[in-house]
């Protein structure tokens, strides 16, 4: 009911963002979203990615600290109003969002997706589905 | 004019001072030997007993004391006097976080603050002066150091303490301070603050400052003597010794004069341990020969130093020493505080941050800085920013707590720290002093 997200811990300086995506491309990881998060000091890389064991397998290898987690990937109906609706169902849920960025979009479905963190991420995804909210796993993203 | 305290003991001839060192030597040995057994043992092992030391020529048969001894014997372990007999400590920090205490009778406050109104008297100061303590006062030796000595002299004592700039400048102002007493460090931002405030050297009323607890160059002085259009002097001492005031600078203003008929002092190398002579660059070991409560027999600084005893055109006939060179262990001086390595990765390690970690002393605007740099590890990275910040402020905060330092504390990527030979750099220090 969760996808896995990586985030990556890197030093807020010119270069580092770049270090960790050539790893990335070097090996044929393909990006799906990427969502930064900084301080003064330093940023954290949220990355979902096609190949998580391989993603995870390789930053260990290559010396970046990161953790894998899970979040949810949600359909969000791609007219106006579609995020509002969908928060609205977050709200009675009374699921707190502590971040949340855009994935990709398809058109074709009429679907947009996002990517939201949340503290208790299993149980979010059961009671949101209850509402008709369209939760993905992990095996939908690379379809997507 | 140059005006002395103690005109008789300050400049008393070599063969007088070596008398008085000889003296009181024998004495002191035979107050440790009777009253601390630490010391007694410490000489038994040696194959030593009282009647072996019969001056100063004999001191270096003596086993040396260090920092280490004092943590040690923390904290009555080296107490020669019952403490009924004590009537206040001061203390500094150590390495591991333990706190050195020295211990000072009735007797010991006055010698040291004598030594303080040596000093005073030695920058020009009068009964006619004002003299604005700016030291920390507390267990800090600088504040309760310079107030006694300035008692002493019968200045008219402002006692501000560290900290407040706009109430320390109001002070200076306000009651026409002549004399100022605090850090390089601190001296030098009142004068850039003044400065910032339009007072021109010709509008500030200080005529001298006595700055020490901290390594500066000659280039500061002239800069705070150029701010503040005054002269600068330092002064060199240690809560082990006394305080403030062990050595102190005349209006030669070059090298300070050891109070050495409370003072022995040595030069020594610090592998061997062996005694050089005089001129030698080596460290700087002290003895104590008139302290009751908290006598120190050979006690090594670890400060790298030099003395010289020619003749000095102030008259005085003690020796002097140049400023500390630098350091014989890892030590460093930030704002005025030891700081070791040691105690920094305590704190590291306790918080559950990796060893991997680097210390950058600097000294912007004349006031130094502490970064401290931790590698970020597996374990203690979490997606939840929040938590990283909490847990870095903590990490502040013991830091503070440990140090009496506030530090910037900056988390890099793991492996980014310089490693030669496999061993990290520690410390770098970019202070050019």
């Amino acid at each position: 009911m969760t996808v896995n997200q990586i985030s990556v811990f890197i030093e807020n300086k010119a270069g580092s963002l770049y270090g960790l995506t050539q790893v990335l491309a070097e090996n044929h990881i393909d990006i799906r979203a990427l969502y930064l998060a900084e301080s003064s000091d330093f940023g954290i890389a949220r990355l979902i990615v096609n190949d998580v064991y391989a993603a995870s397998t390789l930053l260990k290898d290559s010396g970046y600290v990161h953790q894998v987690s899970p979040v949810l990937a949600v359909a969000v109906p791609d007219v106006p109003g579609g995020l509002n609706n969908l928060l609205h169902m977050f709200a009675e849920a009374e699921v707190n969002v502590e971040y949340m960025y855009a994935f990709l979009g398809d058109k074709k479905a009429g679907n947009a997706y996002m990517i939201f963190r949340v503290a208790e991420p299993v149980k979010a995804a059961a009671s949101l589905r209850t509402k008709g909210v369209k939760i993905l796993e992990q095996e939908d993203l690379s379809l997507l | 004019m140059e005006r002395y305290y103690q005109p008789e003991i300050e400049t008393a001839s070599r063969e007088q001072i070596k008398a008085w060192q000889d003296e009181r030597l024998v004495k002191q040995v035979k107050h440790v030997w009777d009253n601390v057994p630490y010391y007694r043992a410490k000489m038994e092992a040696a194959g030593l007993t009282p009647d072996d030391i019969k001056g100063r020529d004999d001191l270096h048969k003596l086993p040396f004391v260090t920092k280490a001894d004092l943590r040690e014997a923390y904290p009555y372990g080296l107490l020669a006097k019952p403490l009924s007999e004590c009537v206040r400590i001061q203390s500094t920090s150590g390495t591991t976080g333990k706190r050195v205490v020295a211990f000072y009778t009735q007797h010991d406050i006055d010698l040291w603050e004598d030594c303080c109104a040596r000093a005073i008297m030695a920058v020009g100061g009068t009964k006619e002066d004002v003299c604005q303590v700016s030291y920390g006062y507390g267990l800090f030796t600088g504040g309760p150091g310079l107030n006694g000595g300035s008692h002493k002299v019968g200045c008219l004592t402002i006692p501000t303490s560290s900290g407040n700039t706009e109430r320390q400048i109001m002070f200076i102002q306000d009651l026409q301070a002549t004399i100022l007493c605090c850090t390089p460090s601190y001296a030098a931002y009142l004068g850039e603050s003044m400065k910032e405030m339009g007072l021109t050297p010709d509008q500030i009323p200080l005529k001298a400052g006595i700055f020490g607890a901290e390594a500066w160059s000659e280039e500061m002085r002239r800069d705070i003597e150029n701010t503040l259009g005054i002269k600068a002097y330092d002064i060199y001492g240690l809560t082990e010794l006394s305080g403030p005031g062990v050595s102190f600078e005349c209006s030669a203003q070059s090298g300070m004069h050891i109070n050495e008929d409370h003072f022995i002092a040595e030069i020594i190398d610090p592998e061997t341990g062996e005694v050089l002579p005089e001129g030698s660059k080596g460290e700087l070991v002290f003895t104590s020969i008139t302290k009751e409560a908290f006598p120190l027999i050979r006690y090594r600084t670890r400060d790298i130093c030099m003395l010289n005893s020619d003749p000095c055109p102030c008259g005085r006939t003690h020796v002097k020493m140049c400023k500390p060179m630098g350091r014989s262990d890892d030590m460093l001086i930030i704002r005025g505080v030891n700081v070791f390595p040691s105690q920094i990765e305590t704190v590291l390690l306790k918080q559950g941050y990796s060893a991997n970690y680097q210390i950058i002393v600097d000294r912007v605007k004349n006031t130094d800085t502490l970064d401290v740099q931790v590698e970020m590890t597996p374990e203690m990275f979490t997606d939840n920013m929040g938590e990283i910040d909490r847990r870095q402020k903590e990490l502040v905060e013991g830091l503070r707590s440990m140090l009496g330092l506030t530090a910037k504390v900056t988390l890099v990527a793991p492996k980014s720290i310089i490693r030669s030979e496999g061993k990290a750099v520690r410390v770098i220090d970019k202070r050019k002093i």
